[in-house]
């Protein structure tokens, strides 16, 4: 067992922990920095496998723009324990089944792939040169069709906000 | 092989994180006294002249001071967020020290030692995930506090600079675009050997600055602590020390800042523009000596033009603030990146 494998155990640890406590806290504040905190250990998983593009994209775009949206929101609404209305028992259960089945699932599915589907520490796939290779010459179509839409949810976003006026 | 690891390395970058963090922390303390001095000289004052000669000793008096005041924690706040803030605030002021390259390299024991805490392939990439991060201890502090007029400085200082990033990230696509790089280590080598990057990006290099007034939340765009309309701002319910991380941090985010600019536009380390410094004979501990020198040489001139700033411009209002962001500052970077792409295409073809 070396470092790495040490490290991932307890980013992992930390993971799932707080991912645990998102769910689980009462104040949406609370749960927006627990999910903050899923993120650094999601970059720290990438890092390992020495991914540092998409680690640090990760921090970027979520940790850094969307959860202080999020977090912009739940402050701006003082949104509290006692605001928070009662979920209906039903819905609750009907999450836990659709969540349960979803790791299911997942679990199925992850138990048949090879043993060694990332390399830790040494890959080099996560490195910046290879996957703009990657993008812009395998992936091309896809990489701009995906551009253009992030495109159209900026105008309708735009457009949404235009038309009380 | 149970955790083979190189102690030496490892005791290395401890010594070199250690000496960085120290080193900004004093730097930060000196620029406070250095503001002081400044205005002083810009309204024809003396400025702080009782501690000390000269009073160099004003800084030590005043983070004592600090230290001694009685540590207030409003009863109606969330404590350990209410905490968390200004820790938070002071981290990330730091952590972006550690892509810095501060020299070329020093020979100590017969080991080569970069001055460069780590040289990581996407540095450009990680000053923004820091400067981004920036925003949390900011908002947390400020909403902890329970008080609309923190919670009101909160979101005045996220949103803006949330509007300034996108500006700042469209100027840093044009440099990259020129150097072909993110690693800021290969940035300052390319600028050593060639051009520095101000004179391919002068505009680019504008808007960056301005952006960096705006991410440090300093005047003219220090809305976020508008004491004539927010009491203080996003630290209204702060005291003593926890008071001092978020003021102290401003100062930390100006030099990192400053360091940044130095490293990215005028070439770093690099000591003149044009002249190969290498073909001095010099030894390498001389070399980055030299080097460490002409980088601090850039930062405090930096540091002074952000004081000279503070102390001439009056504070903008905030929809002036967010036009000048999304109105003037985005639509030209834009133009300075597509006319800086194009250009590069005519050159290639």
């Amino acid at each position: 067992m070396g470092i790495t494998t040490i490290v991932f155990f307890i980013l992992s640890a930390i993971a799932v922990m707080s991912a645990i406590m998102m769910v689980v806290s009462k104040s949406p504040v609370h749960s927006v920095l627990w999910l903050i905190a899923v993120f650094f250990t999601i970059s720290g998983h990438y890092i390992l496998m020495n991914a540092q593009f998409l680690a640090i994209v990760n921090i970027i775009v979520y940790a850094g723009a969307i959860m202080v949206l999020f977090l912009f929101v739940v402050m701006l609404m003082n949104l509290n324990v006692e605001s928070e209305p009662m979920k209906n028992y039903r819905i609750q259960l009907a999450g836990v089944v659709a969540g349960g089945s979803l790791m299911l699932v997942l679990l199925s599915a992850l138990m048949k792939t090879d043993k060694l589907m990332v390399q830790l520490k040494d890959g080099d796939v996560g490195l910046i040169r290879q996957l703009g290779r990657v993008l812009f010459n395998d992936y091309l179509i896809p990489f701009e069709l995906s551009s253009v839409l992030f495109l159209s949810a900026m105008i309708g976003a735009v457009v949404i906000s235009k038309r009380d006026k | 092989m149970l955790l083979a690891i190189d102690w030496l390395f490892i005791l290395e970058k401890f010594a070199l994180i250690l000496i960085v963090v120290m080193g900004s922390l004093v730097i930060a303390m000196y620029a406070t006294y250095a503001e002081r001095k400044v205005a002083a000289i810009l309204q024809d004052r003396r400025g702080p002249n009782r501690a000390g000669p000269f009073g160099l000793l004003q800084p030590v008096a005043d983070g004592l001071k600090l230290f001694f005041k009685e540590e207030i924690i409003p009863d109606f706040s969330s404590k350990f967020l209410f905490i968390l803030g200004p820790a938070l605030a002071m981290l990330t002021a730091i952590m972006t020290g550690a892509i810095i390259p501060w020299g070329d390299k020093v020979q100590l024991f017969g080991r080569d030692i970069p001055l460069q805490i780590a040289d990581i392939d996407v540095g450009v990439l990680y000053v923004f995930a820091v400067v981004s991060l920036g925003v949390y201890g900011i908002m947390i502090g400020s909403w902890a506090s329970n008080n609309k007029y923190s919670l009101m400085g909160g979101m005045r200082a996220a949103s803006q600079i949330i509007s300034y990033e996108l500006a700042m990230g469209i100027t840093m696509i044009a440099l990259i675009l020129v150097t072909g790089n993110l690693s800021i280590k290969e940035m300052v080598l390319q600028q050593q050997h060639g051009w520095w990057n101000i004179f391919y990006q002068p505009f680019g290099f504008l808007i960056f600055l301005i952006c960096a007034f705006a991410e440090c939340n300093r005047t003219p765009f220090d809305l976020a602590e508008a004491e004539s309309e927010l009491v203080g701002g996003y630290h209204t319910e702060y005291s003593s020390m926890k008071l001092g991380f978020y003021l102290f941090a401003e100062y930390i985010n100006m030099f990192v800042s400053s360091v940044i600019m130095s490293s990215l536009y005028f070439g770093g380390y690099d000591l003149l523009p044009f002249v190969d410094e290498s073909k001095w004979g010099l030894s390498a501990n001389w070399m980055a000596l030299i080097g460490i020198a002409a980088l601090m040489a850039k930062v405090v001139f930096f540091l002074f033009f952000f004081m000279w700033v503070r102390w001439t411009i009056p504070r903008f209002r905030y929809d002036q603030l967010m036009n000048l962001g999304w109105r003037v500052l985005i639509p030209l970077a834009l133009i300075n990146m597509l006319v800086t792409g194009g250009v590069i295409l005519y050159l290639h073809k």
